[in-house]
């Protein structure tokens, strides 16, 4: 394979599946075990008590929400029970589907493996925050084309690290698209669609003069 | 505005499909306008915006989230349950097991034949409920199990079922390992067959069990009002659930309405009641407050489902010519620890497939303490067909006939299994092998493979396999309600549930083909038993021919309703007008003619109403899909890796409804199958501990966006099948998955010379295989 068409090319800050399951598993373990949570976005070792309701700021489509939270509390939970946003949805709720992805500062991640308090101060994107109001946006418009879904509950997954995928890479390979949406898994087995709106959704966005 | 309401339709001025006279049967769609056309769904909008609501995105003012204590053993006796901590635990409004008077339910696992409580102090299987609890978040739901204290009792287990009939084998149930008398089935003289072949080959083969893992868990929302009960249910059916919850609970129908407008898949596993709707119902009454109960992933391994394990022997003999001469198929499996049709249709392939005179099958049902078995996509069928498949490839090298050739010399033209061996309604198999072969380049591929490539480590082939399934012709009931509003535009009402198969999509064009409507005009309202019409699960691939036409036949009595009205407007009978695109013509006259939306009929009731009906189906006859898919692929042979370079899906299903989604089941099918050929095993601890070890997407492994084929071609056999319905239609969705798995066996086969006969192909099994082959070079 030449260099240039390496699948993690253009990936940005180079999330990879296991890197981003290393990263984050252990806070959550953690917090499931010990009921105590060490969050912050750097990675500090701040310890906040377990059960304690904490005040959290975050910044979700754009929009600032204050709520108090358990420190153990993810971001999956936050969004869906707190704020209403059901767009990610929970599939496993330990890092291996991508059902419930989001953007955080633009980068695909798993908000079920990431906590409410980690995501402070960085700015989240679910699948509502890709709509144009009720417009669909461009990746959305280019699944439905596709029909790059069934049952449709991978798919605001789906559609979330397609986005990510095409901010960071706008003209991707194939390769790249299937190494792209490798973390987001499909029971209904509707993959080779989901590539053909991948690169429909590429060509949608260069059509609108985004992500040049 | 008058005219812009006109834009409704999209048949402007052209004819409609004719209107029968009232109780006459319609005449099969000739060229259809709409049917057939690659649509994008109906409800695409709300899959891709969020706008869905599943079952679990229901909120409710007031929820709480339940949650059940598993048992932790393959087999064990609750001896006590201590809830005080449990009921002490922040958040916690309530408690629930089988010492709880309304909780002490039978539990109908065994339709009869193996007692069962919802919480069963006998837990026979890891996974088993033992207790619930609800309360204010999921987290302090999950506090408060593991406050719950437990003691087992644990007994000795069965995690094999090559075992169960073992002298000293420990037993599941009192009555002992079998579920039932082996189950035979014959025709002919096996024996005789077999003499007269001039080839007789003979085979064991495995498959693992593999569980279904929808991406949505299982569970739902229970919210009592008074002595009414509301389901929202991630299922395949609303009524199959509303009929056994009420039976469970001892409610009339009338007080259990369930809700399942969206669901994230099912595979089988959600055609039925859990034990977890009723722990929710029952939770939610105890809290006086609603309860939202959705398993873990880890729960879904265990508790609700999978396609069983099958061991396989099948001797096959074959005349030079190709013609078959005898099958004798026997198979070993289990549904888990209850009966579950552990082997349920694993021989139809067999029996059904091919041409044969003498056919012999054997099957053994028998209980480990394993999760019960559900209905998994084509029950039995991927399993028959990994062995009958893969046989067929061997008897071909055997006679050096092609694989396709020597099937194409034993097509059926009746169903051989069934009494009095009926004809099919119609059968595309010879066309799914030969136009499949030719838009595929098979004869091609092999040849070119052949002459290459045997020397690299890279090694390529070509693989094939055919099948049918059982069922896919549908069936009564279904009742289905057309409205048309007096604008024009429709409301199309139905009870059964869209699993992502496109259902929803295919009734509108169904309505849309007959009415001349633009299909986003029509409302469809599905899914619900409390606002809904009844339907019998999404399941068997029977959705769209058993349901289309009934939208059909309410589309046509919506169309003889507007003529009857028109008529008076006209004044002129019923059957000398026709439909033009938005108008009513007098066919004598076509300068006399009004509009839909000018019947003044219409006006003045504000609706005209179509009730629809599903009729029954040809006796006699057989219905059924047929298919045969190919595939290349790459075989390492230092890392055993299989990589699928193309894969190629030709299926008679009937008349293909809306191409873009036909393909889309083509495309899952041959995935899902995928995983059975290479990916996915349920693992149990068979020696030490009886459990399963992975329970997780991580360590029990479904084909990613990196395993499928780039590209996956479908290829429509578009017969309709005018004999079995009147759209014409077979079912699609479990055909599509059944050769598959067989089909790569047999080019890994082609690619390296090594038959893998158990299931899965994994990169070790491979290895392993390639280095114990002698005169390896």
């Amino acid at each position: 394979m030449a260099k240039d068409d390496h699948p993690d090319k253009g990936r940005g800050r180079g999330v990879t599946r296991r890197g981003f399951l290393t990263t984050l598993g252990v806070g959550a373990a953690g917090a499931a075990v010990t009921g105590r949570a060490a969050a912050t976005s750097e990675g500090e070792a701040e310890v906040r008590a377990g059960l304690e309701l904490t005040r959290l700021e975050l910044l979700v489509n754009g929009r600032r929400h204050r709520l108090l939270v358990e420190p153990r509390w993810s971001l999956l939970f936050v969004l869906r029970d707190k704020l209403g946003l059901t767009g990610a949805k929970p599939g496993c709720e330990r890092g291996e589907c991508g059902a419930c992805t989001v953007l955080i500062d633009g980068l695909p991640r798993y908000a079920c493996q990431t906590l409410a308090l980690e995501a402070e101060g960085q700015e989240i994107t679910t699948l509502e925050g890709l709509m144009n109001g009720e417009e669909l946006g461009p990746v959305q418009q280019a699944f439905v084309q596709e029909d790059a879904f069934q049952c449709g509950y991978c798919t605001p997954g789906q559609i979330v690290a397609a986005e990510g995928l095409l901010r960071a890479n706008p003209q991707p390979t194939l390769d790249q698209i299937r190494a792209g949406l490798s973390g987001n898994l499909c029971r209904c087995g509707t993959y080779a669609h989901i590539f053909k709106a991948v690169q429909r959704a590429a060509d949608l966005k260069r059509g609108r003069g985004e992500g040049q | 505005m008058k005219e812009e309401r006109g834009g409704l339709y999209y048949a402007q001025n052209l004819p409609l499909p004719e209107t029968p006279g009232p109780g006459q049967e319609p005449e099969p769609w000739g060229q259809t306008r709409i049917i057939g056309r690659p649509r994008p769904r109906v409800d695409a909008y709300e899959r891709v915006s969020a706008a869905a609501v599943f079952p679990s995105d229901v909120a409710l003012p007031g929820l709480l989230y339940g949650a059940i204590l598993r048992c932790p053993h393959p087999h064990a006796l609750v001896k006590s349950l201590n809830f005080k901590a449990a009921q002490a635990s922040p958040g916690v409004w309530a408690v629930l097991s089988g010492a709880d008077p309304e909780a002490d339910l039978a539990w109908p696992y065994g339709r009869g034949r193996a007692e069962s409580r919802l919480f069963d102090r006998h837990c026979r299987f890891e996974g088993e409920a033992v207790a619930a609890v609800a309360a204010e978040t999921p987290y302090q739901a999950a506090d408060a199990l593991r406050a719950i204290g437990v003691e087992y009792e644990v007994l000795p287990f069965l995690a094999d079922e090559r075992r169960a009939l073992e002298p000293g084998a420990p037993q599941v149930h009192q009555a002992g390992n079998r579920v039932s008398p082996p189950q035979v089935y014959q025709r002919g003289d096996v024996a005789q067959g077999l003499a007269e072949a001039d080839v007789v080959l003979e085979q064991t083969y495995r498959t693992e069990a593999e569980v279904h893992t929808p991406l949505e868990r299982h569970g739902c929302v229970a919210c009592w009002e008074g002595d009414r009960l509301t389901i929202w249910e991630s299922t395949q059916g609303v009524y199959a659930i509303q009929a056994a919850a009420a039976r469970v609970l001892g409610l009339p129908l009338s007080k259990v309405r369930v809700i399942g407008h969206y669901m994230g898949g099912g595979f089988g596993s959600k055609l039925q009641l859990g034990k977890y709707t009723i722990i929710a119902a029952l939770l939610a009454r105890k809290a006086a407050r609603p309860v939202k109960l959705f398993l873990s992933r880890e729960e879904t391994y265990l508790a609700v489902g999978n396609r069983p394990p099958a061991n396989m022997r099948l001797k096959a003999g074959v005349k030079k010519d190709g013609r078959l001469t005898a099958l004798e198929f026997s198979c070993l499996g289990t549904g888990g620890a209850y009966p579950a049709g552990g082997t349920s249709l694993v021989d139809w392939q067999v029996k059904d497939l091919y041409a044969c005179p003498n056919v012999r099958t054997e099957t053994e049902d028998v209980y480990i303490n394993a999760g019960p078995a559900r209905p998994f996509r084509a029950p039995g069928h991927p399993q028959g067909a990994w062995a009958l498949e893969q046989m067929m490839d061997a008897l071909a090298e055997a006679i050096q006939m092609d694989p396709v050739e020597l099937r194409l010399r034993n097509v059926p033209a009746v169903s051989q299994a069934r009494p009095g061996q009926p004809a099919y309604t119609s059968t595309g198999l010879r066309q799914c092998l030969e136009e499949g072969a030719r838009a595929f380049g098979w004869s091609e591929a092999r040849q070119r493979l052949a002459a290459s490539n045997r020397n690299g480590h890279l090694r390529r082939g070509v693989g094939m396999a055919a099948g049918l399934w059982v069922a896919g012709g549908g069936r009564p009931p279904a009742t289905v309600v057309l409205k048309l509003f007096a604008d024009g535009s429709a409301n199309l009402n139905l009870g059964a549930s869209d699993i992502g198969t496109g259902t929803k999509t295919v009734m509108a064009l169904v309505v849309a083909e007959e009415l001349g409507l633009e299909p986003s005009a029509i409302q469809i309202e599905h899914a619900d038993t409390g606002t809904t019409q009844f339907a019998t699960p999404s399941g068997g691939s029977k959705t769209v021919p058993t349901e289309s036409p009934a939208v059909r036949a309410a589309a046509i009595r919506v169309k003889q309703e507007l003529l009857r009205l028109a008529a008076q407007d006209l004044k002129a009978e019923p059957a000398g007008l026709t439909f033009q695109g938005a108008e009513v013509v007098l066919k004598s006259d076509p300068t006399k003619r009004v509009k839909i939306t000018e019947i003044s009929g219409l006006k003045k009731q504000g609706v005209v109403v179509g009730v629809g009906y599903r009729g029954p189906n040809p006796e006699k006859k057989a219905v059924n899909p047929f298919a045969a898919q190919f595939c290349e692929v790459e075989v390492n042979t230092r890392t055993g890796e299989v990589r699928l370079l193309s894969f190629l899906g030709a299926h008679d299903s009937g008349r293909v409804m809306d191409r873009l989604t036909y393909d889309n089941q083509v495309c899952g099918g041959i995935t899902m199958g995928v995983g059975l050929a290479l990916t996915e095993v349920r693992v149990l601890d068979r020696a030490q501990t009886g459990k399963m070890v992975n329970r997780n997407w991580h360590d029990y492994k479904l084909p990613t966006a990196l395993d499928v084929p780039a590209e996956i071609v479908s290829l429509p056999i578009d017969l309709p099948d005018d004999e079995a319905n009147s759209t014409g239609a077979k079912g699609l969705g479990e055909p599509v998955t059944i050769p598959t798995a067989a089909a790569v066996a047999n080019a890994v086969y082609q690619a390296t010379g090594i038959r893998v006969t158990d299931t899965p192909i994994s990169p070790a099994r491979l290895c392993q295989l390639l280095s114990e082959r002698p005169g390896r070079g």
